[in-house]
């Protein structure tokens, strides 16, 4: 439906399950993919999948040298870097009164300072383009707050702010900024969950089932694709109405 | 005129889509020439790729008419 022929994609936290199945997406429609993460075998397995115009760019998202290369190596890789995919993201969750503060900034480093780093390293290449796309994964308890995660959900609410302050700077050179707000998704991250709390939250989704990767990567591909090019500064909710935001 | 400036004038002139005329040594970007903030960034930009050279942020923010980036870049070449 959506035509990426001749677009480069770059895509972190590619070995995880929204990542690759995002990777997997984007390939498909047509575009060439970087694909990045700390593992590096999850990312040669996906890229052998792939096949041909996929690439490995391993990179540490919590080294600040490693975030500034990477958009360089995979514009390296590619020949050029269109879109940019930020999923890359862990979870150390801990009730507020415990967390400690390496707990707080260690998903703060790697959820919002690297998305930071690499939107700006990827603007100059996508100004003088005059064509850009830029999506990042949120969450919806970024948007809901969720008990325990006083971290993460600062990291995925400043997401979105920050993705609307560059929306507002750079929505006149064709390059869109926005954001997807997955609800539960059955993920490695999810799967941490225990069958009461599973059942909790089922109850919670009016669609009365967890969503799956290749739901928020239909997101994301829309998002990156040429129809969505009047769409910037928005969160597409992808929750199966959990929140109706 | 130099080489330079006739160079800089060019980016100018096709980037703002400014008349040359307009582009005089006290030209301001912004306040003349109409650029916006980002405007410059891409002038800026621009520069640095007709002249090879690398303009720290410090110096791109003192580069606000026509006159500052000629003789910038006159000294950084």
């Amino acid at each position: 439906m959506f035509d990426l022929t001749g677009k480069c994609a770059l895509v972190t936290g590619a070995s995880g399950g929204i990542g690759a199945e995002t990777a997997r997406a984007l390939h498909k429609a047509g575009a060439k993919v970087a694909l990045s993460g700390t593992r590096v075998a999850p990312l040669e397995a996906l890229a052998a999948e792939l096949g041909e115009g996929a690439f490995v760019c391993p990179a540490n998202l919590s080294d600040a040298e490693s975030v500034e290369a990477l958009p360089k190596a995979a514009t390296a890789a590619m020949g050029a870097l269109d879109i940019l995919v930020n999923n890359a993201g862990i979870t150390r969750d801990n009730l507020f009164m415990r967390m400690s503060d390496e707990e707080w900034q260690s998903v703060i480093d790697v959820n919002l300072t690297a998305s930071f780093r690499l939107m700006r390293g990827v603007l100059r290449g996508m100004m003088k383009a005059r064509w850009g796309r830029i999506v990042s994964i949120s969450s919806i308890v970024g948007a809901t707050g969720n008990p325990g995660q006083g971290n993460y959900a600062a990291a995925k609410a400043g997401l979105v702010g920050m993705s609307k302050s560059l929306a507002y700077e750079v929505a006149s050179r064709g390059i869109t900024v926005n954001c997807v707000a997955p609800g539960f998704i059955a993920t490695a991250m999810t799967d941490k969950l225990n069958d009461e709390q599973k059942g909790k939250i089922l109850t919670q989704i009016p669609a009365a089932k967890m969503g799956t990767p290749a739901d928020i990567a239909a997101a994301v591909l829309y998002l990156a694709s040429p129809e969505a090019g009047y769409v910037t500064g928005t969160t597409l909710h992808v929750n199966g109405g959990m929140a109706m935001i | 005129m130099s080489d330079i400036a006739d160079r800089v004038k060019k980016i100018v002139v096709e980037h703002l889509g400014v008349d040359e005329d307009k582009v005089t040594e006290t030209a301001s970007f912004i306040d003349d020439l109409g650029a916006d903030s980002l405007d410059t960034v891409e002038l800026v930009m621009a520069f640095e790729e007709e002249f090879g050279i690398e303009i720290p942020d410090d110096a791109a923010e003192k580069i606000q008419t026509f006159g500052d980036a000629v003789k910038f870049i006159s000294e950084a070449v």
